[in-house]
């Protein structure tokens, strides 16, 4: 535990160190505006990845629950995964923070027992890896359904207009006609054998 | 100390292999290249669609070649045209020579924000093009080059300017803040004018505007789908109210021609605002017309050239003059009211074969369109419920938790901020605003504007449109708001996707949707469904769906 009182002591200036590393795999021109505007409005990448990396580090120090530690990692992850990276890129952030805490405990280390307590921290960072590749891929997946979302969308309007979709059976004089209903049906379950699926169709909507 | 080994140039020594820069290499922006990244750039133009818009340099192209078969004399047709516009736009010229690079536009494009791509800071944005200008159009830049912050108009500088002139919306938003009042929307514009002369176009935006030329809107309708789409819509409405609603087209003689957006006649939920439009008209017993051939508010034309933008645009008042209505009203679209208020009467104006509008319903003169003959839907309708003409039961929006988007083109290039809120607020009752600086005249783009909302950019408007959807996730966390209204099928077209990407929960609307739900119809049947069919709050179990 000695590790943990360590870390907490340290806490606001690892956290600094992490963000700066961060905001470094950013062009220069823009990692200085991500740092300087504090506002989580004009900036919400600085902000969320600010507030992201708090939320993680805390997760860290506490034991890893996935539940508590996801949405951290996502805020950051999901911007990162429509910004110019690569996969590996946009999830490095999680190995630099065994960068920065290895330089800001460089002294402490040959300590005690330290060396061994950094090592399980090291594979706990591991874990918060494997979360954010599912995050990231979970984020990657939804670009491509959205996408297909909406060519559906557009075109499932254009398909009831050119009477491709049983839709509108229900209503239409034509289909409901009783004409078409009677005579014609040798089944002997009464009406409208032909659109028994009508309600699953209507239900697609 | 140990004596170090010899090692070759170039080669790190033992110690220095351990101490790895996490820093990717930086370099000047003059250095680094363009590189067309899957995702951030749409799909060129078709030779179908490049012949029909009569483009020059009509080629079979893609924008993902290397090579995209440009003329010889490539070069020179683009400093010609950029010669011409410097002699016809003063302001052209103006925004060319006066910025002094103060930097305030730089953090306030929401796609600077969003990538993080400093090329997508505005100033960074007009250098590229600026850089070119003075290569070839001052002295300074002409014999200093570099250190005047010239440049040689390359291939490489070609991609570049056409990359980042389709990553920006032309939403104004920096233009808002820079103290010289420099559009760069309008150099982005000239951009795409210049590019549009090499037949370097993008199908996204060339498709609807041949469409439009040939039929009257972007989608191609043709009159008979027209009639189609707004019956299909009363049989809807005659579903939800019980009312049959009977639109006219085409109809000469009537009083009021209505032009809305065509995008709100397919995708959902912009087809629940044009039927929220229907049954107002139909309540009031408005006399009023739509125009198969001016069935489109929008102009895609805009984001091509000068003159397809001007081209399309008259048919809007060609077809009132065919028409012979008094004047004319528009629906919930975007840019469409940026070109009447900003362009029209440059173009066509005066407008005087029109007579001033006035609401035949409330006597009301809209002074404002007494130029353009042309008065917006939410001024209308606001102007009717100021007047009390309209029985509004806004619980029925009672599962609604509301907030507005502004518009770019409606909030910063008509300064229209006012009007929508008033209807949100007699229709509905719970309205929550985004914080201050995120709405009105400084509100996010939805990052998909001017031609932009294609599928296969689907990374760049989840960037572009971040800034707005983190304003709208602070609102739906901390108030629980669940519908983000606005008046533009736009918006109504790309921020579903930008919700569902950010802010799952929340969903799009049109205002005039909102207005429909709370419409109390003389002789409506009891409501237990809103216009997307879901029930009414405390009418689910009596509900039929």
């Amino acid at each position: 535990m000695e590790l943990n009182n360590l870390l907490s002591e340290k806490r606001s200036i690892i956290l600094e160190r992490w963000f700066d590393v961060i905001l470094e795999t950013y062009p220069a021109d823009t990692s200085s505006f991500l740092k300087k505007q504090k506002n989580q409005f004009t900036n919400p990448v600085g902000y969320t990845i600010y507030q992201g990396i708090e939320g993680i580090f805390e997760g860290l120090l506490n034991g890893i629950d996935s539940e508590r530690v996801s949405p951290f990692l996502d805020g950051i992850i999901r911007i990162r995964a429509v910004q110019d990276f690569t996969p590996s890129q946009a999830i490095s952030f999680i190995f630099l923070l065994k960068k920065v805490i290895r330089e800001e405990l460089k002294n402490e280390i040959g300590e005690d027992g330290i060396a061994e307590e950094l090592l399980e921290l090291e594979s706990k960072i591991d874990e918060l890896a494997f979360l954010s590749f599912d995050i990231y891929m979970k984020c990657r997946e939804k670009i491509y359904e959205l996408k297909a979302n909406e060519v559906r969308n557009m075109t499932f309007r254009l398909l009831q207009r050119a009477n491709l979709i049983l839709n509108q059976v229900q209503d239409d004089p034509v289909l409901n006609s009783p004409e078409l209903n009677s005579g014609q049906d040798n089944s002997g379950e009464g009406q409208k054998p032909n659109f028994k699926d009508v309600d699953d169709i209507v239900n697609l909507k | 100390m140990a004596v170090k080994p010899k090692v070759p140039k170039g080669v790190p020594y033992p110690d220095e292999l351990s101490k790895i820069d996490y820093k990717p290499p930086q370099k000047g922006w003059m250095d680094t290249l363009v590189e067309f990244k899957p995702g951030t750039y749409c799909y060129g133009a078709t030779i179908k669609n490049i012949k029909a818009l009569e483009s020059p340099n009509q080629r079979e192209w893609s924008s993902k070649d290397k090579d995209w078969k440009l003329p010889e004399n490539w070069r020179e047709i683009f400093l010609e045209g950029m010669e011409d516009r410097l002699r016809k736009y003063r302001s052209f010229r103006l925004f060319m020579d006066i910025c002094v690079r103060c930097g305030a536009c730089a953090d306030k494009c929401h796609f600077f924000i969003g990538s993080g791509d400093p090329k997508n800071m505005p100033i960074l944005r007009a250098e590229l093009l600026r850089s070119v200008y003075r290569k070839y159009f001052t002295a300074g830049g002409k014999y200093l080059g570099r250190i005047a912050g010239a440049r040689e108009l390359t291939y490489d500088v070609l991609k570049e300017l056409w990359y980042y002139a389709y990553q920006c919306t032309e939403c104004r938003r920096c233009s808002a803040f820079c103290p010289y009042g420099i559009d760069t929307a309008e150099v982005t514009i000239i951009v795409r004018e210049l590019l549009y002369n090499l037949g370097l176009i993008t199908d996204w935006i060339a498709g609807p505007v041949v469409n439009c030329y040939r039929s009257g809107n972007h989608l191609g309708i043709l009159p008979h789908t027209l009639k189609d789409t707004l019956d299909t819509f009363a049989a809807d409405i005659k579903t939800i109210t019980g009312i049959k609603v009977e639109p006219t087209i085409n109809r000469k003689g009537a009083e009021i021609l209505f032009v809305g957006p065509s995008g709100d006649f397919f995708a959902d939920p912009g087809t629940f605002t044009c039927m929220g439009e229907l049954m107002i008209f139909h309540e009031l017993g408005l006399d009023y017309t739509w125009s198969s051939l001016a069935s489109e508010g929008g102009n895609f034309g805009f984001f091509t050239s000068n003159e397809w933008a001007k081209r399309l645009h008259y048919k809007i008042y060609a077809e009132a003059k065919r028409l012979k209505v008094k004047w004319i009203l528009g629906g919930e679209c975007g840019h469409m009211w940026r070109l009447i208020n900003q362009y029209l009467d440059t173009w066509w104006g005066p407008t005087d074969f029109l007579e001033e509008p006035v609401s035949p319903i409330t006597g009301t003169k809209f002074e404002n369109a007494k130029s353009t003959k042309m008065v917006h839907i939410c001024e209308f309708t606001a102007d009717l419920i100021r007047h009390g003409k309209l029985k509004l039961d806004p619980s029925r929006n009672d599962h609604l938790k509301v907030t507005f988007h502004d518009s770019c083109n409606t909030s910063r290039a008509m300064g229209f901020l006012e009007e929508p809120r008033y209807i949100i607020k007699n229709v509905c009752n719970n309205f929550y605003e985004m914080p201050p600086n995120t709405i009105r005249e400084q509100t996010f783009c939805c990052g998909s504007g001017s031609g932009l909302n294609a599928g296969e950019n689907m990374e760049l408007r989840m960037r572009g449109g971040f800034p707005r959807a983190n304003a709208v996730r602070y609102v739906h966390e901390k108030y629980g708001v669940n519908m983000l209204a606005n008046i533009c099928a736009i918006d109504r077209a790309a921020l579903p996707a930008l919700m569902d990407y950010w802010v799952p929960g929340v969903g799009v609307t049109g205002t005039h949707e909102m207005v429909a739900n709370a419409l109390v119809m003389k002789g409506e049947k009891e409501r237990t469904i809103d216009m997307r069919g879901e029930p009414l709050l405390g009418k689910e179990a009596k509900g039929d769906v």
